[in-house]
């Protein structure tokens, strides 16, 4: 008797009630599991794989190996001390001659990073190739071009040699590697990253600061209204949010072009002579104000949540413990706000560093941002291992701040309208 | 929150800037989405208000440019039929309502397990399935343009759909996880205890009591395919011409105002989609007594 009181409680088929609330426990949290994993292997598949396989071109260097298989093999034992010896001209002798010329000409590309001049070498090389019958080739090779006497060309091989680069993140801030893989900065005139980087934080601090100083007040007034007039302005906020973007980019084109009905509207009220009407379009400039008007629902829309929860009685018992409207606010509206200000500054930047095609459009040359440049790089040059290092670093800096928006609000905690 | 009837003068002079204030920042928000109705019935081939435009003179209002948009045109006494924008208009719906149908079916699955209170890792997977609307679109077009290439979906349709889908995922799973707060999981033991199986406690319990969040999930799903751009441009090929692909390449290249046209119906499917959502949401507030947005 005193046995089955001091055991532990058992359900009716025999099994320990612990042991069978946790069975129990652990079928609904597989249950639970079960649906979502559709769509976590559909996002898996079809979002963080692509991701994935991005991130990993940004390192990959493997190509070039498939091409000169041996020509990098016998490199490896060069000393780089003097001219490779005839052994290592046959072999890239053979190699070029026999080689494809698609594969060739997609492998200079990737040499041409390196060293600007393979690409040439090669071309004009693999056509005279065809008349050297036989050895020996190392004479040959320099008196059908001087650059394959170069020590510089053969050193710069040795960048390549490995299967993984960081010379592609190195190209992303500037740098790069020069023939003896040391890191040093690019050439003057191929500076313009670190440039964009700074341009791109800048204007999104920017429209993050103008979303806040014009978020902030209608937020209040929204908060404060009663809910039959809020809920008209409310539409005002969410009406652009529904709008296409595309048209959205559109209207601002009407209003801020050269002859748009910004400058019209000063030129007929005098403000501003025919011939001096603003240059507000294809600029830096526009871009900012673009951007602040298409991501502004996004800084009301967190503002105004917190702010409905902050209870009117506080801002009353400051005013009537004798503070000044200014103060009352200063010290207690704002710092119960501040919630609803770190979500939606967050939210903004983070929307708006990787915005792409409202600079695209309206920016002009002065406006890019670094998302332009990816796709210049996806679309035109076709360097692909730079566009995807960009995008990682991109990536970098935004993971960090998803990860720290979703500590300070809870990514659960998005509201939509 | 009116002013009181003590107010200083100060109080009041302050209290009227800050209206002032706030009623420049709405105009600032929704006035470019207005200009541009009146000027898509110019004649002008240009992006601007004529002088002739202002001052309301027939001949410089026309329909011209929805005849283009609609496929007619005449250029002297010939007809001529361009169809893009009519079959970018096919394009974005047959992609747009796809890509809806998949997000909201998946969605809505996974937003009933996420609600679950014995979902493990939950901020964690929900971080994960949000992603897709936070990363930044030149990103997710770059990654799919590469890994779509080496599987063959580049230039289709079901890869455009696929990564639509992605893409609008986000929504229905959002709305449809802010719906079911509050949700009655007694309903759902009762309705079990009364002997229904699985899927019919889904379609007749918790479907009509979450619908109003599915059916919101699925507009912004919508309007985000359609509106979608960057993916299209990358991951599809030259010939698939959808609605926004078309603008963009009018801004780019040609600037016709046939733009403007297109970007008015634009406007007008989104109040049409806005008014829903924005009734399903009180309707839902209403039945069940809490607020969602608050």
């Amino acid at each position: 008797m005193n046995e089955t009181t001091a055991g532990p409680i058992l359900t009716t088929d025999g099994i320990p009630l612990k042991v069978s609330l946790q069975k129990a426990e652990k079928r609904n949290k597989i249950r639970a599991l079960l649906l979502v994993t559709p769509l976590l292997v559909f996002i898996l598949i079809t979002f963080l794989i692509p991701i994935g396989d991005m991130l990993l071109r940004s390192v990959d260097d493997s190509y070039i190996n498939t091409v000169f298989p041996k020509t990098f093999e016998k490199y490896q034992k060069w000393d780089r001390q003097g001219l490779p010896s005839e052994e290592l001209y046959k072999t890239m002798f053979f190699e070029v001659k026999e080689g494809s010329g698609f594969s060739i000409g997609k492998a200079t590309t990737r040499m041409n990073y390196a060293k600007s001049g393979w690409k040439s070498l090669l071309k004009k090389s693999k056509r005279k190739f065809k008349k050297i019958e036989e050895g020996p080739y190392k004479e040959q090779m320099i008196a059908i071009d001087k650059r394959w006497a170069d020590m510089e060309y053969w050193k710069a091989l040795g960048v390549m040699v490995d299967a993984t680069t960081a010379g592609y993140y190195l190209n992303a801030v500037d740098l790069k590697y020069n023939v003896d893989k040391e890191i040093i900065r690019q050439e003057e005139n191929r500076r313009i990253y670190n440039h964009t980087w700074i341009k791109t934080f800048k204007v999104s601090v920017l429209v993050m600061f103008f979303c806040l100083i014009l978020g902030y007040p209608i937020a209040y007034l929204l908060s404060t209204l009663p809910l039959k007039y809020s809920n008209l302005l409310m539409i005002c906020v969410l009406l652009p949010f529904w709008t296409s973007l595309l048209v959205r980019t559109v209207a601002w084109m009407v209003m801020l072009q050269q002859k748009g009905v910004f400058n019209n509207l000063l030129v007929m009220a005098h403000i501003i002579s025919d011939e001096s009407r603003f240059k507000l379009m294809y600029n830096e400039t526009a871009t900012i104000i673009v951007m602040t008007q298409i991501l502004l629902p996004f800084m009301v829309l967190p503002l105004y949540s917190v702010m409905k929860t902050i209870s009117p009685n506080y801002m009353r018992a400051a005013l009537n413990l004798g503070a000044s409207p200014l103060h009352a606010f200063w010290k207690i509206y704002m710092p119960n706000s501040v919630p609803g200000i770190s979500a939606g500054c967050m939210l903004v930047f983070i929307l708006a560093i990787g915005y792409y095609i409202t600079p695209e459009l309206v920016g002009g040359k002065d406006g890019q941002m670094i998302g332009n440049w990816i796709a210049y790089h996806l679309k035109t040059t076709l360097n692909w291992g730079l566009c995807a290092a960009l995008g990682a670093i991109l990536l970098g800096v935004m993971t960090v701040l998803y990860w720290v928006y979703n500590k300070l609000v809870g990514i659960e905690n998005i509201k939509l309208g | 929150m009116a002013l009181p009837s003590y107010a200083t003068t100060g109080q009041r002079v302050g209290w009227y800037a800050f209206l002032t204030y706030c009623g420049l920042v709405f105009f600032f928000l929704i006035a470019p989405i207005f200009i541009i109705l009146p000027l898509s019935f110019s004649s002008s081939p240009f992006f601007e208000f004529t002088r002739e435009f202002m001052s309301l003179e027939p001949e410089a209002w026309s329909l011209r440019w929805y005849r283009q948009m609609v496929g007619i045109s005449s250029i002297g006494d010939t007809t001529v039929v361009s169809n893009k924008w009519m079959l970018g208009t096919r394009n974005s719906f047959i992609i747009g309502l796809s890509a809806t149908f998949l997000a909201t079916a998946l969605g809505t699955v996974a937003a009933l397990g996420l609600s679950r209170r014995s979902m493990p890792f939950k901020g964690t997977i929900m971080a994960i399935l949000i992603s897709p609307m936070i990363v930044p679109l030149i990103i997710t077009s770059a990654g799919m343009f590469f890994f779509y290439s080496k599987i063959g979906l580049t230039h289709t349709y079901l890869g455009l759909i696929l990564a639509h889908t992605a893409l609008g995922t986000p929504f229905v799973v959002i709305t449809v996880t802010a719906t079911l707060t509050g949700f009655d999981t007694n309903l759902i033991r009762a309705s079990q205890s009364l002997g229904a199986d699985t899927m019919r406690t889904f379609f007749k319990v918790i479907m009509p009591l979450i619908l109003p969040g599915v059916i919101s999930g699925a507009l912004f799903a919508f309007i985000t395919s359609f509106d979608e751009v960057v993916v299209v441009m990358f991951v599809g090929s030259v010939e698939q011409i959808t609605i926004p692909k078309q603008m963009w390449a009018g801004l780019r290249q040609e600037t016709s105002p046939v733009i403007l046209c297109m970007a008015t119906c634009l406007v007008f499917l989104s109040i049409a989609l806005f008014t829903t959502v924005e009734l399903l949401r009180r309707r839902s507030e209403r039945l069940r007594g809490i607020k969602l947005r608050n």
